[in-house]
């Protein structure tokens, strides 16, 4: 009786669930954070890695692709944590950027946004044909993974690669995401992240609009938006190269 | 009052993801072209001509301000739906494919950061 009062508050409520839900795992973070870590790992790097465990626990019950939010109980975290909020969120946090700053660094994020795209495609047809994937299209569609998940597919449907393929490539990019989110804050110290150039040179480099916005959040929330500016050209040249001058070039060789 | 602000923020959000779209176009593809960098441009461009002008109130600001601020949380809730069970059943071609191009990535990023001038690296933020 109290339980389903309980789910149907919850269901018809979702967002408004969802916001209390994250709350509370920020502030269960927080918590852990100062009393276990001493303030060493930041409650957001913690929170991430929480929701990533919340993800993993809600795909293996409801069997669906989208974590947590494939649970009807907590179907608004899908709206909180989708591509409209995120991105609304995103642009709203360039109000903290200095244009100055911004405008110097311009020209080396372009440079690292390039090899941001060339390098991990390299190391994904690598790997590929190492694993005996012989065919352009597969190595093509593997190393797009590499990039960012939406690469992969974008460029596989272009240039017809196999289902199978396509799940390994999208694969691929969601590891990299995670990697990228979990990894940064530990890394930052070698990474040298501490300027809002450096930032925008890790935005270039690391890709994956989600990975590099959550690494940064983790990191130091001030460089979010440096980065953010950069990895949100990420997806958009990958899918430009990826199936034409990156495919062009994996066919000539093979 | 706070909707100004809010209300800046979403006609720059959607105005950055109009042109990204027509740049995904115009390029001969399906995809949105850095919508959302093109959105973070003109929203810093147009606080500094309002700035100037003097015509944005501390009220209209904290309607963007509050959005950037939970920030964090939106990505937290991002990490409750990524697909980890399907990430971890990728196999070791995703696996080691994604380890390489963080590692190969990670080491240019220490490198190009290596070269910054220590004296911007003093800078504050704010």
């Amino acid at each position: 009786m109290m339980w389903e009062i309980l789910e149907k508050a919850a269901k018809e409520n979702g967002l408004v669930t969802a916001f209390a839900v994250v709350g509370l795992v920020m502030l269960v973070s927080g918590v852990i954070s100062r009393k276990m870590t001493c303030g060493r790992v930041q409650g957001s790097a913690i929170a991430i890695l929480i929701g990533l465990a919340l993800a993993y626990v809600g795909g293996k019950i409801s069997g669906g692709s989208k974590g947590l939010a494939d649970l009807a109980l907590f179907s608004g975290v899908g709206l909180m944590g989708g591509n409209m909020l995120r991105d609304f969120a995103i642009v709203a946090t360039a109000f903290e950027v200095h244009a100055e700053e911004a405008k110097k660094a311009g020209w080396i994020g372009a440079i690292a946004l390039l090899l941001g795209t060339v390098l991990p495609f390299i190391v994904g047809v690598a790997v590929a044909w190492a694993f005996g994937y012989r065919d352009a299209v597969s190595m093509t569609t593997i190393g797009a993974g590499a990039i960012t998940y939406i690469v992969g597919p974008v460029t596989g449907g272009a240039i017809g690669a196999t289902s199978d393929v396509m799940a390994l490539s999208i694969a691929t990019g969601v590891i990299k995401a995670i990697l990228v989110m979990v990894s940064t804050p530990v890394a930052a110290k070698f990474l040298r992240l501490k300027t809002p150039r450096s930032a925008m040179v890790f935005g270039g480099l690391a890709g994956t609009v989600s990975g590099v916005s959550a690494g940064l959040a983790a990191t130091d929330r001030k460089l979010v938006p440096y980065g953010a500016l950069v990895a949100t050209f990420h997806t958009g040249l990958g899918c430009l190269m990826g199936p034409s001058v990156l495919f062009f070039i994996v066919r000539a060789l093979v | 009052m706070i909707i100004y602000g809010t209300a800046l923020l979403a006609v720059c959000h959607l105005l950055g993801v109009i042109i990204g779209d027509l740049l995904g176009r115009a390029l001969g593809m399906q995809t949105n072209v850095g919508g959302v960098g093109i959105a973070m441009l003109i929203l810093i461009f147009v606080r500094i001509y309002l700035h100037k002008s003097g015509r944005l109130s501390a009220i209209s600001e904290s309607g963007v301000h509050y959005w950037g601020a939970i920030y964090i949380p939106v990505v937290v809730a991002m990490a409750m739906q990524q697909n980890v069970v399907a990430a971890l059943k990728g196999g070791p071609v995703a696996l080691i494919a994604a380890v390489g191009s963080v590692v190969l990535c990670g080491l240019f990023v220490s490198f190009i950061n290596r070269m910054e001038p220590e004296t911007e690296a003093g800078e504050d933020g704010k």
